[in-house]
């Protein structure tokens, strides 16, 4: 129990000659809220990246649920249980929410070519297993009413919770969530928090970047905090709060100063 | 009106209207041959061809959104397959190994085709799916075009293709031993050649458009259109990306060379300037124009680009004739300018293609049910 | 060796006119993201126009001399014309309707062009008439002719010319900032329209004087010439890295070394097995293999990792 569901440990990356992240080092426990947060163009969208494989990391080691991954493919960790959402929305627009929660039962259900065109009983059944899933997810974030509108026509808000739905449905371990809270209102701000933690109960673990320090505070159980690629603070939230170096990192303040 | 937006897609045709419209396709060549003459029945013939290819690529463009420019190469690939090796062609390429040329059974070779037309789709794909959509339009362009090069030369050293001749005197086609190439008669019904192979090809047509219909509505289908929605989403999501994306290009080859057999077999000569790239941008052209992802729409365009040339051809002079009372225009670059304006025309006033597919059908219902409210 | 300076200097040639074809493509992929199919068709009408042009003047016995930049300026404005037209009729009505619908009114648009350009000129080759005194000079033992020096000349100083415009005039500034993000442009106050119809003309202005170089080189034009062209000049920009203007012409180049380097030792290099035939296959062969292993092309920017 005491080994950590996910551990980075002098995790580096470079972009041709400029360094993105240097020696970060971190653990995720299970069943934990996890925060990351840091000022604008401190690595943590790039550390994301390199959690949920979209990006290579060019050097230290990574550790998920037991297994070190070198260069994981994003598919490779969906299949391990990582599930992401995106900062600017990636839903598959010209399909209906539903047809986007089932996509992401695929990692979980097996029918090939083969059971698509005998559409034998394993098949039929597997389907409507997925079917029902999807309908059940969507139910869970709230959204079950527009399971038969496109994507791209719901609701800012709506598409946030159904990027959670088509995560959750790839029965993830991690769900990762990249600035969820971001254009919603106050509101809705609230409702996302119920549903993380509602999320969290269920035993996923979460992790997010997130700017809305507020909802960070109030919803994490640790948090790290990322400075021109490197992590300068981790610990409880209040901790870091009042932790010197992250205030001088937020209000720009040189460390020697 | 909603019925009138969505034909076949919203509202299920009853049995009653399939068995009428089943009834009224195997009339076809029957009403073609009285009304049109037995031409049209031939030209049919090439449209159901036409489908089956606009078909195949659909899976690759429409479900899975890869760009190829190239596809009548797997065509070319299947053609060949049944011309060599249903031929007494090969007798001039190893005449101590096949004195008489090696003349297989077509049921043998149209298994075989697809799988090398399908073993060429994973090859090219392998090293060329990670590339972005335009260039991977222009690899699929140039590939068709060096198959197309090497068919046209591979008459030397080795006799393999008889370059820009052909291979003629390729067997007909037979089932259960009756020839297709003949005029038949079966249960007192006289069946000429042309309406045979339309049967035929009739067949192969609908068998192809069930394989589509379970393939778009199934896992494999979802995940093809993940990726064409946006390729890093569903990675994200665990789909493999270069395996699903190898698997639309070989099934979109295999349709391609299961209809480039039976191409063969029917015309019974096949040569290099059957497979240029305006094919496979013909092709192509129907899968867009009728409406991209959608079965019954990539029929239509089938369907509408193979007649509107053949129309065009028997009309174009007539008209001429009527209107100035003299052939004034060259007729050939007349019908190819009507049609190149036809192309024009209909993308211009519909951009998602003449029969969209269910989405975007779906996207002007809701359009519509929103202003209601 | 003989051989290989000769097929050098032919490449070069080519590849000259590849690189001036490769530009408008190149212009317009990088600003609208869009694959200009008919561009090889105004290649073949440029050189049509300016042949046409030049037969008449010279009947006229008007001096060679004047005779020719008249017809290169008529073509030019005329293809100028065409490229606006054709964008204006084919490509802005589908600026925001689904990827392929463009491609295919470009293909239209080809056709069309294909079959009036038969219709005004027939389906005979065109000659192109004996200007100046086509002088061969011997270097090295193989031989270039006037006009070939010209049209490196001419394309050299033409890139040149486009390199400045695009770099240190305003409309440069305008066309690169279209380019990079047409939203933001529009915010600036740039007319993206404007830029837009105006990349359109220059590049048909290049497919013109192409055009007469080709039927200048070869001495020969047909309504069919502008389709393979049009290809290997595509080709050649995406060789390079489509959207980048010095990939165009790297690529242009390389792909007229390529084919005629290739074309020229195909036989020896097979041992007989392949020959000269087999020139286009040499150009896809590496077409395809840089993209493999550089999927960007040659100077295109690293796509890979940028989410």
């Amino acid at each position: 129990m005491t080994v950590p569901l996910l551990e980075l440990s002098g995790v580096g990356k470079q972009f041709g000659g400029l360094s993105a992240l240097s020696e970060v080092s971190l653990h995720i426990k299970r069943g934990e809220i996890y925060g990351l947060i840091g000022p604008n163009g401190a690595g943590k969208t790039t550390l994301f990246n390199v959690i949920t494989g979209l990006y290579q990391l060019n050097a230290g080691e990574f550790n998920f649920n037991g297994r070190s991954y070198q260069t994981p493919k994003p598919h490779f960790l969906a299949q391990a249980g990582i599930a992401r959402t995106f900062q600017n929305i990636r839903l598959f627009a010209n399909l209906t929410a539903l047809e986007n929660v089932m996509i992401g039962r695929h990692v979980r259900t097996k029918a090939g070519v083969f059971g698509a065109l005998l559409r034998n009983k394993s098949t039929r059944n597997e389907e409507r297993a997925s079917t029902e899933r999807a309908r059940e997810l969507l139910r869970y974030v709230g959204i079950v009413k527009a399971h038969q509108t496109l994507a791209k026509n719901l609701s800012y808000g709506e598409q946030r919770r159904l990027e959670i739905a088509r995560a959750l449905a790839t029965d993830p371990l991690l769900l990762a969530l990249d600035e969820p809270a971001a254009g919603m209102n106050a509101t809705e701000t609230e409702s996302l928090k119920v549903l993380l933690q509602d999320i969290r109960s269920t035993g996923i673990t979460v992790m997010l970047i997130e700017h809305d320090v507020k909802l960070i505070m109030g919803l994490c159980d640790r948090v790290a905090v990322l400075d021109y690629g490197r992590k300068i603070a981790e610990g409880v939230p209040d901790e870091v709060r009042q932790n010197p170096a992250v205030i001088a990192a937020y209000l720009g303040v040189d460390d020697a100063a | 009106m909603k019925q009138l937006l969505s034909p076949g897609g919203g509202t299920q045709p009853t049995k009653f209207t399939l068995c009428l419209m089943f009834a009224a396709v195997l009339l076809l060549p029957f009403a073609t041959d009285a009304l049109l003459g037995r031409g049209w029945v031939r030209i049919m013939d090439f449209a159901m061809l036409y489908i089956m290819l606009a078909l195949g690529l659909n899976i690759v463009v429409g479900y899975a959104g890869l760009l190829d420019l190239g596809y009548i190469a797997f065509f070319a690939v299947g053609a060949y397959c049944y011309a060599l090796t249903g031929s007494p062609h090969l007798a001039l390429a190893f005449p101590l190994l096949f004195p008489d040329g090696l003349h297989l059974s077509f049921w043998l070779v149209v298994p075989l085709a697809a799988l090398l037309a399908g073993g060429f789709g994973v090859l090219l794909g392998a090293p060329t799916l990670r590339l972005r959509g335009d260039y991977l339009a222009i690899v699929t362009l140039g590939f068709g075009e060096i198959i197309r090069i090497f068919m046209n030369n591979l008459n030397a050293p080795i006799n393999l293709t008889n370059g820009p001749q052909g291979i003629s005197r390729i067997d007909p086609i037979s089932m259960a031993g009756v020839s297709l190439n003949a005029t038949q008669e079966i249960f007192g019904i006289v069946l000429p050649s042309v309406h045979l192979y339309f049967y035929l090809f009739l067949g192969f047509a609908a068998l192809v458009v069930f394989v589509s219909q379970r393939l778009e509505k199934s896992r494999i289908g979802r995940a093809w259109m993940a990726i064409r929605e946006d390729e890093i989403a569903a990675s994200s999501m665990g789909i493999n990306t270069r395996n699903l994306k190898l698997l639309a290009f070989a099934m979109g080859a295999m349709f391609g060379g299961v209809s480039g057999t039976l191409f063969a077999g029917f015309q019974g000569f096949v040569s290099p300037e059957s497979f240029s790239l305006m094919e496979s941008i013909m092709v192509l052209c129907m899968v867009v124009l009728g409406g991209m992802g959608n079965i019954y729409g990539v029929i239509l365009g089938g369907l509408l680009l193979a007649l509107l040339p053949e129309v065009l051809r028997h009309s174009v002079v007539p008209l001429q004739q009527a209107l100035f009372g003299k052939t004034l225009i060259d007729p050939e670059s007349l019908r190819m300018l009507l049609f190149g304006t036809a192309l024009i025309v209909v993308m211009l006033y519909r951009p998602a293609g003449i029969w969209p597919s269910r989405v975007r059908r779906r996207e002007l219902e809701t359009d519509e049910a929103a202003e209601i409210v | 060796m003989e051989i290989f300076l000769q097929q050098i200097i032919n490449g070069l040639v080519q590849g000259s006119v590849y690189a001036l074809v490769a530009l408008g493509y190149t212009m317009v992929y990088g600003i609208l993201g869009l694959i200009n199919f008919a561009h090889g068709e105004v290649v073949m009408v440029g050189a049509m126009l300016a042949l046409s042009a030049l037969t008449a003047l010279i009947g006229w016995d008007v001096s060679p001399l004047l005779a020719l930049p008249l017809s290169l300026i008529l073509a030019m404005a005329g293809c100028m014309a065409l490229g606006y037209g054709i964008e204006r009729v084919a490509y802005r009505p589908l600026r925001h309707a689904p990827r392929l619908a463009p491609l295919i009114t470009a293909i239209g648009v080809s056709i069309v062009l294909q079959n009036l350009a038969m219709m005004i000129w027939g389906r005979e080759y065109h000659a192109f008439p004996q200007l100046i005194n086509n002088q061969p000079h011997h270097i090295g033992g193989a031989i270039i002719n006037d006009i070939q020096i010209i049209i490196v000349i001419m394309a050299v100083m033409i890139m040149t010319g486009l390199m400045l415009v695009v770099h240190r005039t305003r409309l440069g500034r305008a066309m690169r900032a279209v380019a990079e993000n047409q939203h933001a442009a529009q915010l600036m106050g740039v007319d993206i329209n404007r830029v837009i119809s105006i990349t359109f003309m220059l590049g048909s202005a290049l497919a013109a004087i192409a055009g007469l170089m080709v039927s200048a080189n070869y001495g020969l034009a047909h309504y069919y010439m502008g389709f393979m062209l049009g290809l290997k000049a595509f080709t050649a920009a995406v060789l390079g890295g489509i959207g980048n203007l010095r990939g165009a012409m790297l690529g242009g180049l390389l792909l007229g070394l390529i084919e005629s380097l290739g074309a020229g030792y195909i036989g020896d290099l097979t041992g007989g097995f392949l020959g000269s035939q087999y020139q286009d296959v040499f150009a896809f062969f590496v077409l395809i293999a840089v993209l493999v292993f550089r999927p960007s092309g040659l100077l295109g920017e690293r796509l890979a990792e940028r989410a």
